[in-house]
């Protein structure tokens, strides 16, 4: 079994270490490992950058999932239908999920870039409002970064509930038609009740996936202006290839563990059914 | 008389129903194509700036179509960065995590699929949980691991966390169990041998899965960003993602704009190309993935 090696070198061994280290110190100011029990984590507590990181994420997963969501939903009921340029409007709504995060946040970089930008330039133009420096004012830059993110995810997601629409069978819509439904009741009757699995799992995979989103804050902020779009995953970053803080990264990752984990014990039910649902 | 009159009114009632249903879409019609234009702007906008002479660019005006479209920006990304050898990277990245996902997965999916041994709940748990823990996550811990074996800098320290993938593995233990076992005694009485049957039967018979996983997994890693940049700091290792990164990273100012516009563009236009040319093809591999992953 190559395959369980492998998971276990790069899985389950990287988790216990992070767990291991997470008790020393070891830094550029201890360059040998101390043992320090739980300093570390009382440093956690008392950091105010990790509590405003932690709200960071919160606020950019509360955000962008639902609205991702709700517009990948409308969009897959719109593209399921047939007419002449449905696949138009697939390839406009899918094309971001092949272009790199990274790639997409340098091509956002021209609509928020300060002046030049094309947010500013029309806002000038039509609005007479001064430039707004979008990512670099602590009121806009987390609302520019999860505007960027809804507009990558939100047609990856539209695959899902398009594949969840195609399995609800077209007998239904006809029975629906004879009673005389309205496009509200085959909404409300149909169609939410059987892509609520979808749902379901778009939503876990979403909340999973909102952790590891961190490409385009290396990009187009860097976690600034003052911390204002750090999010866990780059402050791990930063402790552990910037300031070299071996023992808190080990901490930071272990939290970060932690609450993945929580999140697969809730939904752990849910993937089971859809995986078993066959045996 | 009678008869044509009737077919008449029954034509005139289709049509009339017709464009009631057409005026009913209409919003939503309009709704949907302001959105696409929407999401369309990103994309038409570094399209335009790319071919524009850099001095129009500081103009304070935004312009869609340039009079004087240039290829110049292209020239001077192009020969700012090693371009070729950052394509030449991602390719032998990608394509290795692919074939070594093929074995891997495969020999996984059969034992988790067909064969019962002790301890399979157990293992199957352990796979599930790596679905939960993503590779991006543990950064820290596995650039540890990678220092120790003394890889950094390497593309073999890019493939090395994803030699198992836990996706694949369910998505293709699916598509095994949906193969008749029979088939599989019938080639074991012909006297194959395990890797016979595997590379006869259930490659061959499994064979929609595989694309479909694939090309999902192309995407992945050809997307990939932190790990890369993480493990690799020359551009000998470097991928197309962190070579972007760091070719929009030394320049500010808006005459460089249109060569980071011209660079960006240079890495996403051949995968973009490719989905444009078969989006029936890799639209339906996704939702297949969607259904059953």
């Amino acid at each position: 079994m190559p395959s369980l090696i492998f998971l276990t070198l790069f899985t389950y061994y990287p988790g216990l270490l992070s767990l291991y280290l997470s008790f020393f110190a070891l830094n550029t100011a201890n360059p040998e490992k101390k043992f320090v029990g739980l300093a570390n984590y009382q440093r956690l507590w008392h950091d105010e950058i990790f509590w405003q990181v932690m709200r960071n994420n919160l606020v950019f997963a509360l955000v962008t999932i639902p609205v991702s969501l709700a517009l990948a939903l409308s969009i897959a009921m719109f593209v399921n239908r047939k007419f002449r340029l449905n696949s138009l409007y697939r390839v406009v709504f899918f094309h971001p999920t092949f272009i790199p995060l990274i790639a997409a946040a340098a091509l956002w970089l021209f609509i928020f870039v300060p002046q030049y930008g094309l947010l500013d330039q029309y806002l000038t133009r039509f609005f007479k409002i001064n430039a707004i420096d979008w990512l670099g004012d602590p009121r806009y830059a987390l609302p520019s970064v999860m505007m960027l993110t809804i507009w990558k995810n939100a047609g990856y997601f539209m695959i899902f509930f398009l594949a969840g629409l195609q399995n609800i069978s077209t007998e239904l819509f006809e029975a629906a038609a004879i009673e005389g439904a309205n496009s509200w009741q085959r909404f409300r009757y149909i169609i939410w009740p059987l892509l609520s699995p979808t749902t379901l799992f778009v939503l876990i995979t979403a909340f999973i996936g909102s952790f590891q989103w961190v490409d385009q804050v290396w990009m187009l902020t860097e976690g600034g202006p003052d911390n204002h779009t750090n999010v866990l995953l780059y402050y791990i970053y930063q402790n552990s290839f910037r300031y070299y803080d071996s023992g808190y990264s080990a901490v930071l990752t272990v939290v970060l563990l932690a609450i993945l984990l929580a999140l697969s014990l809730v939904s752990f039910r849910v993937l089971e059914e859809r995986v078993y649902y066959e045996q | 008389m009678n008869n044509e009159r009737a077919r008449w009114d029954e034509r005139s009632r289709r049509i009339k129903r017709k464009w009631l249903d057409w005026l009913e879409a209409l919003p939503v019609f309009l709704l949907m194509t302001g959105l696409a234009l929407l999401w369309a702007v990103p994309f038409l906008w570094i399209l335009s700036t790319s071919l524009k002479d850099p001095k129009e660019v500081s103009a304070h005006i935004a312009t869609w179509f340039t009079l004087h479209p240039t290829v110049a920006n292209f020239l001077e990304a192009w020969n700012s960065a090693p371009f070729v050898r950052y394509y030449y990277n991602t390719l032998v990245v990608v394509l290795g995590i692919m074939l070594i996902q093929f074995v891997t997965t495969t020999l996984a999916a059969y034992a988790f699929a067909r064969l019962n041994f002790r301890g399979k709940p157990f293992f199957f748990t352990l796979f599930l949980l790596q679905m939960m823990l993503p590779a991006p996550v543990l950064i820290f811990p596995n650039y540890n691991t990678i220092k120790m074996l003394g890889l950094v800098d390497t593309k073999l320290a890019i493939i090395l966390p994803y030699v198992a993938s836990a996706f694949g593995t369910f998505f293709l233990r699916q598509a095994f169990r949906s193969i008749p076992q029979d088939l599989e005694d019938a080639a074991l009485i012909d006297g194959c041998n395990l890797w016979q049957r595997l590379w006869y039967i259930y490659v061959p018979l499994a064979r929609p899965f595989y694309v479909t996983f694939g090309l999902v997994a192309v995407i992945f890693h050809w997307n990939e960003f932190l790990w890369p940049l993480i493990v690799t700091n020359t551009p000998n290792s470097r991928v197309l993602t962190v070579g972007l990164a760091s070719f929009t990273q030394y320049s500010e100012g808006a005459p460089q704009l249109a060569v980071i516009a011209a660079g960006t563009l240079i890495v996403i236009a051949p995968l973009l190309l490719t989905f444009v040319l078969f989006q029936r093809t890799f639209i339906e591999s996704f939702v297949r993935s969607g259904v059953k992953g």
